[in-house]
């Protein structure tokens, strides 16, 4: 099962990330990860929240750039070599990964990775096929 | 020196009975020959029989360049394609260039009226000549190329660019005279520093500079930086190229050659002429053109005139350093930039509407530079960073491509370009012109 990514286009400016954040805690909108890509103008924030359509709705009134990608977030055994493990299924079956990023809390007693891939659908196939779990819309708002 | 004694000090009296007489006969020329001035006679009904003497040229209908480019690309020519000898083409507004073409006798003109302007900036005739703006399309290099050709100057044909070549060639070669762009001569000065050399030094002692709106504060600087001469040329490629005209070394406006271009200064709103002396828009008729003759061309720069003698003894009526526009066009690094292009290319992009805005600035006596800042709306946005620089270099190359001079593309947050009663300030240009 795929989830929701939110995706916010941000100029680099002192104190934005703070304004994008207060304006998700103002609507109740909890972040279970997050990662920023940056480059010498502009970032990438990126992160998966309870609330993915609320979010976004919020965003729009506040004229920010936001919108919603589909990534697959994956159990992986936090041990040496879990994600390798992961990442030698995805190899295999020539999958791509655009970039990854890790929960902030475990999932159980494993760490909880979300991946970006250019096929979602066919990565989800094959990793639950290989019997990695991922994870729903439904268990990532139960953390 | 005078390059042409007869007609630039020629009485005005009798200057007057040769653009009546060049008057009458352009009319008949372009009533028979153009089909689009044809049109644009008959539709406000005036006749070639009409025009009896140059003050009824009042009567003749304005051209545009919009009509340049609702005609494009060969409707207000008077010739057909095999009479002509050279074309060059300017970017222009929206979607088609603009196009001129040159018939043998319209190259000699130019030849002729560049040789005045030269002469008027102070060259003479054992001079050599670095022309340092680009050749090609642009009208700048060619027009200075065929001035000095019919001077008989030496000429140093190194078009823009190469800013170490040039200041070595200099060196070398030692030529007193410089044609390039003013904010370029500019530039030039940091160049020769880097590399060790007193640009007081310099083997330049005049330079004629154009293409580009400055000021006379900048014309100060230049002067006192290479310690030479520097004055302003006025052109336009639908007139001819540079060599419209130039001002003497009295520096009291720039000699416009009557005698072939014709100047009104008008009011744009009303179209009627300002007394003499008052800003307005100039217009210009070309009377001996033969292949796109233009017959009250609105050059939409805003100037002063005057018919008051100049001690440099021409009686050819002086116009002021062009005072601004009367549209939305910008002059970068002598390229001329209509806002319309700029937006035409991001409608293109995604076939979205994006807000933007042009900022121009020329930092520390550099160039003109250039950023399209544009905001990122949901239609360009992408979470991959990959995307977002393919979106980026695509606005570039396109923008670049439409305008002939390297732009930086900046994106930016929704509602970051400030807008005043809902409408975006498409310029902000922070140079001190």
């Amino acid at each position: 099962m795929k989830i929701k990514q939110l995706s916010v286009f941000l100029e680099n400016r002192k104190g934005r990330l703070y304004e994008v954040c207060l304006i998700l805690g103002q609507a109740g909108i909890n972040i279970r990860a997050l990662t920023i890509a940056e480059t010498e103008t502009f970032g990438v924030l990126r992160m998966v929240v309870d609330k993915p359509a609320a979010a976004v709705e919020s965003f729009r009134r506040h004229s920010i750039t936001a919108n919603l990608t589909d990534v697959v977030a994956v159990e992986v055994p936090d041990t040496p070599g879990g994600l390798a493990g992961v990442l030698k299924i995805l190899t295999e079956h020539d999958l791509n990964v655009e970039y990854m990023y890790g929960f902030v809390e475990k999932f159980s007693e494993n760490a909880l990775l979300v991946f970006r891939f250019d096929e979602p659908d066919r990565a989800y196939q094959v990793l639950t096929s290989a019997g990695v779990n991922v994870i729903g819309e439904h268990d990532i708002e139960g953390l | 020196m005078i390059w042409n004694e007869p007609i630039e000090t020629m009485p005005p009296e009798d200057l007057k009975n040769l653009q009546s007489e060049r008057l009458v006969s352009l009319v008949r020329y372009v009533y028979e020959r153009c089909p689009l001035y044809k049109k644009k006679f008959d539709e406000i009904g005036v006749l070639p029989s009409d025009i009896k003497g140059i003050e009824d040229i009042t009567q003749l209908p304005f051209t545009t360049k919009m009509d340049m480019r609702d005609s494009y690309p060969w409707g207000l020519f008077s010739r057909p394609r095999t009479d002509l000898v050279e074309i060059h083409v300017s970017s222009g507004t929206t979607g088609n260039p603009t196009l001129v073409g040159y018939t043998r006798d319209d190259i000699r003109l130019w030849g002729e009226v560049m040789a005045r302007a030269l002469c008027c900036a102070g060259a003479e005739r054992d001079d050599t000549i670095q022309i340092a703006y680009g050749y090609g399309l642009f009208t700048g290099g060619l027009g200075f190329h065929y001035g000095a050709m019919e001077m008989g100057l030496t000429i140093i044909p190194i078009s823009s660019g190469q800013t170490k070549r040039q200041i070595k060639i200099m060196q070398d070669i030692q030529p007193r005279i410089l044609a390039c762009t003013p904010s370029y001569c500019l530039y030039m000065v940091d160049a020769a520093k880097e590399m060790g050399i007193d640009p007081r030094s310099s083997s330049w002692q005049i330079a004629v500079l154009g293409a580009e709106p400055w000021s006379e504060a900048m014309c100060h600087e230049i002067e006192q930086a290479w310690d030479l001469l520097a004055t302003d040329i006025y052109g336009l490629s639908e007139i001819c190229g540079p060599g419209v005209a130039q001002e003497c070394p009295y520096k009291s406006g720039l000699h416009l050659c009557s005698d072939v271009f014709y100047p009104e200064v008008i009011d744009p709103e009303t179209g009627r002429p300002v007394p003499e002396g008052q800003d307005g828009e100039l217009v210009i008729t070309t009377l001996t053109k033969q292949g796109v003759p233009m017959i009250r061309y609105r050059t939409r720069d805003i100037v002063s005139m005057t018919h008051e003698p100049c001690r440099c003894g021409r009686t050819s009526p002086r116009t002021s350093k062009i005072k601004g526009r009367t549209d939305d066009m910008i002059v970068v690094r002598g390229i001329n930039v209509f806002p319309s292009q700029i937006e035409h290319v991001l409608l293109g992009i995604e076939g979205t509407h994006p807000h933007y805005q042009i900022v121009i600035d020329r930092k520390e006596h550099k160039l003109d530079e250039v950023e399209i800042v544009v905001e990122v709306d949901e239609t360009i946005f992408s979470d991959e960073i990959k995307r977002m620089h393919a979106i980026e270099q695509k606005i570039k190359k396109e923008i670049e491509s439409v305008l002939s001079i390297g732009v930086n593309v900046r994106l930016v947050e929704p509602k970051t370009i400030a807008r005043s009663e809902g409408k975006a300030q498409r310029v902000i240009d922070k140079r001190q012109l």
